[in-house]
């Protein structure tokens, strides 16, 4: 089954409720762990340091030949997004602004457009608990390109048994890629106005998406009538409330899941991801 | 020779826009017959890109000079490699005070 953990606001918890819900699964069953937060992801530090494999992620940008090129200006002008600038005697490209359309290949009367792979990021590939692979994308320094570098990162997770996507957090286009063939999305809130404001722009994407969707709260100080209020109003069922609670936010702070020093934590994110199952199956 | 500024609006009497790529129109004043002419610049609303979609459109019109108040780097960049010169204007008149300043050929090129 293939769940996201995203939630809008950044801080909220995604990644805690990631790496716990892995582990706990992987005590039973053969889990990928994919860190699709590509500009800063460190899903990796709640587990030992190990071999890993890594796998250079390219996209197609233009060459062109200036042996063939007639500076006739047809790329320029196609150019959607000012990536291409034909001069008086060279034509520049601005990579920072191509989408890899491959358009301006087409659009090229003179042929004098090739396609060439410029890196924008890493896949890496690690197992650092048995039957747990976690599948880490990195977008490189100065490069734009989250999406690609998402999108090769969840081909590398591939399509068999448990596969937990942390997100993003907020709602563009990294959180659309990561929920795109997805089956299931918690959403984790804290009781907060900004938790919940951003919880409910998250909702609206998973809803657009047809995905499904259940709400994890995490810090709980017990009173979270609104959040709960919410979620009765859109009809989304609240999956678990994790409380706000000092040994929880010292084990997390230390770098530890709960889940692994916590058998009863454990247990309750096993029963988290079966509740998904159940939603999924059921919608 | 062809001199294009910036402008908030299509006529020169108005304000000159100090944002190159993002300005709303070019006015653009041809030395050989003393015309000016105004253009929309499309590239305006761009998300990205603009720019160098803005020094395209005017290497097309066979502008040779750009009078501005702040230019970006991909927009500089992209303006040289089509021939076009650019001079940095500080003030925050009229379109016409720029071109005036323009003429007189007291302005730094960048």
């Amino acid at each position: 089954m293939k769940i996201v953990v995203a939630s809008g606001k950044g801080g909220t918890g995604k990644s805690m409720v990631a790496g716990n819900l892995a582990f706990a699964l992987s005590s039973g069953t053969p889990v990928t762990l994919v860190d699709c937060d590509v500009e800063e992801p460190d899903l990796h530090l709640f587990f030992p340091e190990g071999p890993c494999a890594n796998t250079p992620v390219h996209i197609k940008v233009p060459h062109i030949n200036p042996d063939v090129c007639t500076l006739c200006g047809e790329c320029g002008d196609f150019c959607a997004f000012g990536a291409l600038l034909v001069g008086k005697d060279r034509v520049l490209f601005f990579p920072e602004q191509c989408h890899s359309c491959g358009g301006c290949m087409i659009a090229c009367p003179a042929g004098a457009i090739e396609e060439a792979d410029m890196p924008v990021g890493t896949i890496t590939v690690s197992h650092p608990e048995k039957n747990l692979t976690l599948v880490t994308g990195t977008l490189n320094e100065g490069a734009i390109q989250s999406v690609a570098v998402i999108r090769a990162a969840k081909m590398m997770a591939g399509n068999t048994g448990w596969i937990i996507y942390d997100a993003s957090p907020g709602t563009s286009c990294p959180v659309v890629e990561t929920l795109e063939g997805t089956e299931f999305c918690i959403l984790v809130t804290e009781s907060t106005p900004f938790g919940l404001h951003d919880l409910a722009l998250a909702l609206d994407v998973t809803m657009q998406m047809g995905i499904p969707s259940g709400v994890v709260i995490n810090r709980s100080d017990g009173r979270d009538e609104k959040a709960q209020q919410f979620c009765r109003e859109h009809k989304i069922p609240v999956l678990a409330t994790i409380p706000f609670d000092r040994r929880i936010a010292e084990v997390q702070g230390s770098g530890t899941l709960i889940a692994r020093i916590d058998p009863s934590w454990k247990d309750r994110f096993s029963a988290l991801a079966k509740d998904c199952l159940a939603l999924w199956e059921g919608s | 020779m062809k001199i294009c500024i910036p402008s908030s609006g299509p006529e020169p009497g108005d304000l000159i826009d100090d944002r190159f790529g993002r300005a709303p129109y070019f006015i653009i004043h041809d030395t050989n017959n003393e015309k000016t002419e105004s253009h929309r610049n499309d590239a305006a609303g761009g998300a990205g890109g603009v720019g160098p979609k803005a020094a395209q459109f005017l290497i097309r019109l066979g502008v040779d000079m750009v009078v501005t108040g702040r230019v970006g780097g991909n927009a500089l960049e992209a303006l040289k490699a089509g021939g076009i010169k650019v001079y940095l204007y500080e003030g925050r008149g009229p379109v016409r005070e720029a071109l005036k300043a323009a003429l007189s050929g007291g302005l730094k090129e960048q």
